[in-house]
């Protein structure tokens, strides 16, 4: 029995419900004593629920394999290379969970008063105090649960500021090469949305933007560098042209990582920037969450800031809601506090220099896999790009493989793939982003898997199209799991 | 890659087959291809007022999600409801099956802006 559930080390997990047997428990409860009672007399029948058809019985090492096992499909930064591109999957260094597992700062409840909470909102004070340094702008809301979060934070300033002003505006400028959340937010927040075409070297188009801009606009959010890992040298201009025209210029700050310590955001022009924490500041990503999106602004709209800010008068630190022109709460108690602690940790423990060669590694790491790439990979962009390079599958598909195939075949050779077609504007684009984490081995390796890739692509284009094969599972087919989705647990 | 001389084309890859006063409109063959499997079709509501070049509807595949262009202005006087369940329709059947909305015009000199099959053809680097 066992041996077909195993091939070798590698375990074929049965879902848990297919497991188990009835009556068994991971612990027996013992009755201390007490006398039983019917549930049902006391509590009524709307609150007992009744018996639950095929809800799982099994023992503790039954449960402790399972997900053992389970995670023993998992891959992720701790495992190898995982070159998301816009996603920064770095190195989440262990110091930080040290400092997030502190008593002092693990066992502060919400709710305590701000005179018991005073290391804590520090920590948020200097957090705050040092996204702003690094970003070059003036005030931060540590609040948002991520970036997404941040960007309708932003917005929802911009809207209340803009308002103030007599006329909230109606429309939202992005960038063809945006990241998909920038219109979702901007749609959430009230705007209409329009699309400026990027030129030929992948910028934005300055013509396509002054056409454009005019007084029913409230902001434009571009990324810099932009989803192709390219730097916007025109940001000045770019921000002159919005501003001319009362609008707000949003930067979505996913790419941070190029320039941290290099440029500030605010240098360039830009009123308002998001910063993803649990991506350009280490802490760990890609379970879902939690992150942490906070987002930093100029003078000109801090009253519109989220409550509670917070304030430090003598020394003392505390939480202040009483700003009556903040757009109000936008999450519980004060964010994703165990993030902002990590993100602090990681801060402190780089150093202002450690972080600007974070960013030089980054950004080196990506021109060297772009540099060993280059020949088997069609490059769409020739600009010199900073920390993420985007290659398409154009001379692949004379051999009728796509970029999906070329994914695929990453995971045969142990690697995840790259962020796949995206940005929108590169057809079968693959967006790899290597980080600093990165050693030259492990992106020797990565390289070599993509040439192998590149040349398995020529000579037996059939074996790609069957990968992966060496996964649990082999090749899915994503059309009828999104078509028909078939959810197995049936007892909610 | 098929391509009916009989519909006009837009540079966004839609298609549009005029009956009178009345058009059906959908995505070519190429969109289809290039977007891979397509798993969710929206689609404006019978009655909605559509505005040439503007967004009426989005087409998700399991790549990518794309917006849907209008080629003329009018009323929407129809919906291909067989798509909410069938969303594959557009992939097997562009031009008939996979139909998405019937517009009433309400401005015919904008048919003068489409492409025919030919230009289209070009545009799509296939001509």
């Amino acid at each position: 029995m066992k041996s077909q559930l195993q091939q070798g080390h590698s375990f074929i997990e049965k879902d848990i419900f297919s497991q188990g047997s009835p009556g068994r428990s991971g612990i027996d409860i013992p009755t201390g004593g007490i006398p039983s009672v019917d549930p049902l007399s006391i509590l009524g029948q709307d609150s007992v629920r009744g018996a639950l058809e095929g809800f799982p019985e099994l023992t503790e090492p039954e449960v402790i394999r399972h997900y053992t096992r389970l995670s023993q499909w998992n891959y992720g930064v701790d495992t190898n290379l995982y070159p998301l591109g816009s996603c920064t999957m770095k190195h989440n260094p262990r110091v930080n969970e040290a400092v997030a597992r502190f008593p002092g700062f693990a066992n502060l409840s919400p709710f305590a008063p701000d005179s018991s909470a005073q290391g804590s909102l520090r920590v948020m004070s200097d957090l705050a105090k040092w996204l702003c340094e690094i970003t070059g702008l003036d005030f931060a809301t540590l609040q948002p649960a991520a970036g997404a979060h941040g960007e309708f934070t932003g917005l929802l300033m911009i809207r209340a500021a803009l308002k103030q002003r007599g006329n909230a505006r109606g429309k939202v400028l992005l960038p063809d090469s945006s990241h998909g959340t920038n219109p979702a937010s901007a749609t959430l927040c009230g705007y209409t949305t329009q699309t400026i075409k990027s030129g030929p070297d992948g910028k934005i188009d300055l013509e396509e933007l002054g056409g454009a801009m005019d007084e029913t606009v409230a902001a434009l959010m571009l990324t810099n560098p932009n989803t192709l890992g390219i730097f916007e040298s025109q940001i000045e201009e770019i921000s002159r042209i919005v501003h001319e025209k009362g609008g707000f210029v949003y930067c979505d700050g996913a790419n941070l990582n190029a320039l941290m310590g290099k440029a500030k955001f605010g240098d360039m022009g830009v009123d308002v920037c998001h910063l993803n924490l649990h991506k350009s500041f280490s802490t760990p990503h890609g379970g879902g969450g939690p992150g942490a999106g906070p987002v930093c602004v100029t003078k000109e709209l801090a009253p519109f800031l989220p409550t509670p800010v917070v304030t430090c008068n003598d020394g003392k630190y505390s939480l202040d809601s009483d700003r009556p022109q903040s757009i109000g709460r936008i999450h519980g108690f004060t964010g994703n506090f165990g993030v902002l602690l990590r993100a602090a940790a990681y801060i402190l423990s780089m150093g202002a220099n450690g972080l600007k060669e974070a960013a030089e590694a980054a950004v080196i790491n990506a021109n060297y896999i772009k540099a060993r790439l280059e020949k088997e990979y069609h490059l769409p962009y020739r600009e010199p790009c900073l920390h993420e390079v985007v290659l398409s599958d154009k001379l692949q598909n004379k051999y009728d493989v796509t970029t999906l195939d070329i994914a695929k075949g990453l995971i045969d050779r142990g690697f995840h793939p790259p962020t796949i077609y995206f940005p929108l504007i590169v057809k079968g684009a693959m967006l790899i982003e290597p980080t600093e984490t990165e050693s030259l081995e492990t992106l020797d390796e990565f390289c070599e898997a993509m040439i192998d890739i590149a040349k398995t692509a020529e000579k037996d284009p059939a074996s790609l199209k069957n990968a992966p094969v060496t996964s649990p599972r082999g090749r899915l087919d994503e059309a009828t799991a999104a078509r028909n989705p078939q959810l197995r647990c049936t007892l909610c | 890659m098929e391509l009916p001389e009989d519909l006009k084309y837009t540079k966004e890859h839609e298609w549009v087959r005029v009956d009178g006063d009345v058009c059906e409109i959908g995505v070519t063959d190429f969109a289809q291809s290039e977007l891979g499997d397509i798993v969710f079709v929206e689609l404006p509501e019978v009655g909605a007022t559509l505005t040439a070049d503007e967004t009426f509807g989005v087409a998700e595949s399991v790549k990518t999600v794309s917006d849907l262009y209008s080629p003329v202005s009018g009323e929407v006087t129809g919906i291909n409801d067989e798509l909410m369940d069938s969303p594959e329709l557009v992939n097997k059947s562009p031009y008939d099956d996979g139909w998405m909305i019937q517009v009433e015009m309400s401005d015919q000199s904008e048919l003068g802006n489409l492409m025919s099959a030919g230009e289209y053809k070009k545009l799509i680097g296939k001509g």
